[in-house]
């Protein structure tokens, strides 16, 4: 019988909730073990047999589609065994509370859960009546760890390190899971992190994260090397947060005219999706200085990494 | 069963008698007979008679409890008047108001008379408070005076606070007819917002919506400035914040007619536990930050805090494990307050026993008129028997509520109640406190 709680012990945390005070070694050893799978990406048979027999379940209680595909994707390319949930199709419509949902998943012998949740802390709460290991595919405004893994990848590939890198989040940081797992990595691996945005879309209190707050993308440009443009997230919010796109573009749009103005080569990356012409023109999206794509294809292999390091490990003769 | 009748006569050998009233501390028994105090020091006994050895404890008045929430009528799966009364004795408390948010809520003389009525016989005594508005929905004053026939004690739409500063304005005005108390939730709805905890470094390292101090504060502070402008009775509840601490402070200076009070949580607990996500720790208002905290035991000791009630708050396990927005707000109180409070106030903080004991007893009864001389001979019996020094593991099964949303669960208490004896009761703490 497999038993996954007997595995090799490749990572310090059973699960994958969040990057804050995630252990830097390990967030090394997922990037470069993903580096390994990244190979296999550009095989003809793009497959390997790493997580044979084990089943995964992909529990999804909002949209997505890049993340859920990425995912998906990973798993197949590992030879796991996945089943997909959505919320639409769930019995959650039908009353059933979130706790019986995942315990009856889970009774029909699963190995993992990768879950995105509306709620904040919904992955951490899931780990109170489930076994099985969990990955926090986005929970509400708390953390999104595999975009930031995958970020941090493209960032390491495109400049060799993460120590004393300068990285600038560039948007709506309040509801930003995106933001807060990148700014748990990044500074955990040495980078430095600059918040950019409109002043009441960036928490206050963050500044005790140790992270730089600029309200003028000017100043966030010239000081970055890379900046990471987040997607204006109207859906999120409440209430009208930002006057109108016009203003926001005016003042936080990175357009090919903000990048002309400073002499070094910033490196533009965004996690999708985008809105073109809003917090990214066309032009900077498709031009030299972006690695959104680069992104796009690392969060495959980073995943790839995650689920390996979590749900495999065995020997070669199939024990482990 | 661990509540029994009394016996016709009773002693209690031994113990010392803290007198929170007047403040004295003496060796001796209480002779209860037929329910009444008969008489106190050494005493000399004759005939049949219970003795029940107190040697070691301290014998006090039973503590008051202006704040709990019992659920009945329409959520009896949280709590009723009977299983509430248990937790109650559990928590050496003899007498507690019962807030009016329940189903259908306590908004009318009938809905008063129902809880006056059922509650007779129960073991602790059990005041309603009466909802401001008509089905607490802030718009339509309600009979107060009626209500006050019927046994309403005070006036609060406790859960839902009153958003218009015009109708704030009439309760208060109002409230001086019946002469009782308005207790007001005190949360500006604009400024809390969707909050779901305390607005901080902790909501924002978690993502969790938050709820700014402001949102208590101001409302407080309109509310302070309206008592003294209709020169009405304002009990405030709750208080949670260093800012609201400074309204009331400055307030209390010329008014004398603001009480305030304190919950042990707000106490006990800061902003940092919330970082599992517990959702027994999702409380209205939210658990504040350590600098908060402190300043909330500042207010208790300097005079600024009147008491300590628990708005205890009984939720099903359904309703507080799940997702954390979903969540119901509220823990229960009543069987850990003392081992929290005698902890948080006494321990770590150098406040007599007496003192705490006050905030339990004399102070709570003062603001609602409650007699307060429960040594006199002839008086009804109200007493609790404790050992403030008992250290123990709170447990599961320290709770007597039909609830167990109690984030005390595994933490240390200092304190515990023997026995508590009312309305010719007595209720036996029965071998589950274990060190």
């Amino acid at each position: 019988m497999r038993n996954l709680n007997k595995k090799l012990n490749m990572l310090k945390n059973k699960h994958l909730l969040g990057l804050k005070e995630y252990p830097a070694k390990d967030l090394k050893t997922i990037i470069d073990t993903a580096y390994n799978f990244k190979t296999v990406l550009d095989r003809p048979i793009k497959k390997v047999p790493s997580l044979q027999g084990v089943t995964i379940v992909n529990l999804f209680f909002e949209n997505s589609t890049r993340t859920k595909i990425s995912f998906e994707l990973a798993q197949k390319r590992l030879s796991a065994d996945t089943v997909n949930f959505s919320a639409s199709s769930s019995s959650l419509k039908k009353g059933e509370s979130f706790k019986d949902t995942a315990q009856n998943i889970e009774s029909m012998k699963i190995d993992a859960v990768v879950m995105r949740h509306p709620t904040p802390g919904a992955a951490n709460h899931l780990t109170n009546f489930i076994d099985s290991v969990v990955i926090n595919a986005g929970d509400g405004t708390h953390e999104h760890p595999t975009q930031a893994i995958l970020d941090m990848m493209s960032l390491h590939e495109k400049f060799g390190k993460l120590k004393g890198l300068k990285v600038a989040i560039v948007g709506d940081i309040l509801h930003s899971r995106v933001a807060l797992s990148n700014i748990y990595g990044l500074t955990t691996m040495g980078a430095e992190v600059m918040l950019c945005g409109p002043s009441n879309l960036i928490p206050v209190h963050l500044k005790e994260l140790g992270v730089k707050v600029s309200y003028k993308i000017n100043e966030a440009l010239d000081w970055a090397d890379a900046v990471n443009v987040l997607r204006i997230q109207r859906e999120r919010m409440g209430k009208s947060l930002v006057p109108s796109i016009r203003e926001y573009r005016e003042m936080f749009g990175i357009t090919s005219k903000k990048l002309s103005l400073h002499k070094k080569e910033i490196v533009v990356m965004h996690p999708g999706p985008m809105n073109r012409g809003v917090e990214i023109d066309g032009d900077v999206a498709d031009g030299d200085q972006a690695i959104i794509l680069d992104q796009v294809l690392n969060g495959v292999a980073s995943r790839m990494s995650i689920l390996f390091l979590l749900c495999g490990g065995k020997n070669s003769d199939g024990e482990r | 069963m661990s509540v029994q009748k009394l016996n016709s006569r009773v002693v209690l050998q031994n113990g010392t008698l803290l007198d929170p009233l007047s403040g004295e501390t003496f060796s001796g028994d209480i002779l209860i007979e037929n329910g009444k105090i008969a008489q106190i020091g050494k005493i000399l006994f004759d005939g049949e008679i219970e003795k029940i050895d107190c040697s070691g404890k301290v014998i006090t008045h039973g503590f008051c409890d202006l704040h709990v929430h019992f659920r009945e009528p329409g959520r009896e799966d949280k709590e009723t008047l009977e299983t509430g009364t248990l937790a109650a004795l559990a928590g050496g408390f003899t007498r507690v108001c019962v807030m009016p948010n329940t189903n259908p809520p306590l908004d009318s003389p009938e809905a008063i008379n129902f809880i006056t009525k059922k509650s007779e016989n129960l073991a602790v005594y059990i005041h309603p408070i009466g909802a401001i508005t008509k089905n607490q929905g802030g718009d339509d004053i309600t009979e107060m005076g009626l209500m006050k026939k019927e046994g309403a004690v005070a006036f609060s739409d406790d859960g839902l606070p009153v958003q218009d500063g015009s109708m704030m304005r009439i309760a208060l005005e109002y409230s001086n007819l019946v002469e009782l108390p308005i207790i007001n939730h005190a949360e500006d709805e604009c400024l809390r917002s969707n909050g779901l905890m305390n607005d901080g470094v902790v909501s924002s390292q978690l993502g969790l919506d938050g709820n700014l101090d402001l949102a208590e504060s101001v409302m407080i502070h309109r509310d302070l400035e309206l008592a003294s402008y209709t020169n009405a009775r304002l009990h405030i509840p709750h208080v949670s914040s260093s800012k609201s601490l400074d309204h009331i402070r400055k307030v209390k200076l010329v008014n004398h007619k603001v009480t305030a009070e304190v919950t042990p949580h707000h106490l006990y607990f800061n902003e940092e536990a919330l970082r599992d996500f517990n959702t027994n720790l999702k409380v209205a208002p939210p658990i504040r930050t350590e600098s908060d905290r402190l300043n909330l035991i500042k207010a208790v000791k300097d005079g600024t805090i009147d008491c300590i009630a628990t708005d205890h708050a009984p939720h099903t396990i359904e309703d507080k494990e799940t997702t954390f927005d979903l969540a119901s707000f509220g823990m229960i109180g009543l069987e850990s307050c003392f081992g929290a409070v005698s902890k948080v106030l006494i321990r770590d903080n150098g406040m007599s026993l007496l003192d705490v004991v006050r905030l339990l007893t004399v102070r709570p009864r003062a603001i609602m008129g409650f007699e307060k001389d429960l040594f006199k001979i002839g008086a009804e019996v109200e007493l609790a028997v404790i050992d403030p020094n008992f250290e123990y593991v709170f447990k599961k099964e320290n709770i007597k509520s039909r609830s167990v949303n109690s984030p005390y669960i595994g933490e240390k208490m200092i304190g515990k109640i023997n026995y508590t004896i009312s309305k010719n009761k007595i209720y036996k703490e029965v071998g589950v406190i274990n060190k």
